[in-house]
């Protein structure tokens, strides 16, 4: 059919579950199928990417990458599919905020490798030896991609023109991209191709808007079940809610589970995991130093909590980086 | 000369840097105070933005434990700033360049004296206000020494 648009699936630093997540929208594929010519796609088809390198500039209309940028390899693609297409997507929250992988930018290369050739308890390494970027042997280089000292979400590296959030992306929003595609109705770019409202906007449990109510928080499976109706928030179990970007139809929170933030901040929210410690401050009791501290206490591990997919994106990173 | 950015709330903290300026008593004038109704309107964004955009420390004064104006307001910038504080110090920035205190309106003296302290301190700390042990991204591997066959 005349008119057919060239697309591309290419992954990055992720899981694999995002390719899962193209299935999972389960009989639209056809119409994927039928809209597309599906030009390049690791995790299924076939090709090289020589192939890719061949084509000329803006061959393809449409690019969907997953994952954030780990490596040198990854950041040479993400250069490549950004000159082959004419619009890039950064499809799911690895793409779109850094994700599970950006949470190693708590720490440093070197500091990565130390602990995983060197000091955990099941590595023996006498020699010390580490992966090399090249290796000379019988004469010839063979040569490796090397580790970059940070993860970067992809519009860190490319420019990136839409994006669809989620860990995985939600099957309701792949499903209103693809329609959106087929009509012609994109949004201009770069826009985020989710609601603007936070998750509660969706969420169907009971809450009282009373703040400063919470002592503590607790983990919901080790000391006590949630109650399916209540705010979880206000039974002390974090939920991202409040600072997270709907569309998803809360499939965690239906399940008890809180929300971890995978649909990125709304709109409003320039940093998830500072707004969300802003909101934990109004949550929580304790009047005396010793309660806050107590309180606070609660939350374990609040820099990979509270930043859970967003920590190349945060300010704290930004902090660090070079000021005029 | 190091930067320092004071949010200083309306009722207590304003009123004694105030009390301060009028009493002639002298602090460093490397302070900039940015005054807000509550110290409770301070999110901890604010405090960081300040310092991703070239300040070298953060303060925030408010109402003593029990006479915030709108009852709780420093309490719950006190529960934000133990929060602060804690995901500074795990992501390796230096948490000495970030302070909260209490001054009341006519704490003059201890307003300056607080503020003289700061700075002494953070003219003792490193110029970069990031983590100390970032290592730049363009070289890679080459970084790390050869080892093994």
């Amino acid at each position: 059919m005349a008119g057919k648009l060239k697309a591309a699936f290419h992954w990055l630093a992720s899981c694999g579950g995002c390719e899962v997540a193209v299935l999972d929208i389960d009989e639209m594929i056809l119409k994927v199928v039928e809209l597309m010519d599906i030009e390049f796609w690791p995790v299924a088809l076939d090709g090289k990417y020589s192939d890719v390198e061949s084509w000329p500039d803006n061959y393809l209309d449409l690019a969907f990458i997953n994952g954030g940028v780990r490596t040198t390899e990854q950041e040479e693609h993400a250069r490549l599919f950004r000159a082959k297409s004419k619009v890039v997507i950064a499809f799911g929250a690895c793409a779109a905020d850094g994700g599970i992988p950006g949470l190693a930018n708590a720490t440093h290369r070197e500091e990565i490798f130390q602990t995983v050739y060197h000091d955990t308890a099941s590595t023996a390494n006498p020699e010390g030896i580490r992966p090399q970027a090249a290796t000379d042997l019988d004469g010839v280089t063979y040569t490796l991609p090397t580790l970059h000292d940070q993860v970067r979400a992809l519009d860190q590296v490319i420019q990136v023109d839409y994006y669809l959030p989620g860990c995985p992306p939600p099957v309701p929003l792949i499903a209103n991209a693809v329609k959106a595609i087929a009509e012609g109705k994109l949004p201009p770019a770069p826009a985020v191709l989710a609601p603007e409202h936070s998750l509660c906007d969706e969420c169907s449990r009971t809450h009282s808007r009373d703040t400063r109510r919470v002592e503590r928080f607790v983990r919901p499976h080790l000391e006590r079940p949630a109650d399916p109706k209540q705010c979880l928030l206000e039974q002390g179990i974090i939920c991202m809610g409040p600072v997270t970007r709907g569309g998803c139809e809360t499939q965690c929170i239906n399940v008890n589970m809180g929300c971890r933030g995978c649909g990125g901040p709304t709109p409003e929210v320039t940093d998830q995991g500072l707004k969300f410690a802003s909101t934990l401050g109004t949550l929580l009791k304790g009047d005396t130093e010793e309660a806050a501290e107590a309180a606070v206490d609660s939350i374990a591990d609040p820099l990979g909590t509270l930043y859970r997919y967003s920590l190349p994106h945060s300010l704290l990173r930004k902090v660090s980086e070079e000021v005029p | 000369m190091k930067k320092i950015i004071g949010f200083c709330c309306n009722w207590c903290s304003y009123a004694g840097s105030d009390l301060a300026g009028s009493l002639h008593f002298e602090y460093p004038a490397n302070v900039r105070i940015i005054r807000v109704m509550c110290t409770g309107r301070i999110d901890p964004l604010f405090i960081v933005d300040a310092l991703k955009k070239g300040a070298d420390g953060v303060f925030v004064s408010g109402c003593h434990p029990g006479d915030c104006h709108y009852d709780d307001g420093n309490y719950v910038m006190q529960r934000r700033f133990k929060l602060l504080e804690r995901m500074l110090e795990q992501f390796g920035i230096d948490t000495r360049r970030v302070m909260l205190m209490w001054v009341s309106a006519s704490e003059a003296k201890r307003f300056a004296e607080k503020v003289s302290a700061f700075t002494q301190l953070l003219e003792t700390l490193d110029d970069k206000v990031g983590r100390p042990a970032e290592v730049e991204d363009p070289p890679l591997m080459a970084a790390i020494p050869a080892g093994g066959d």
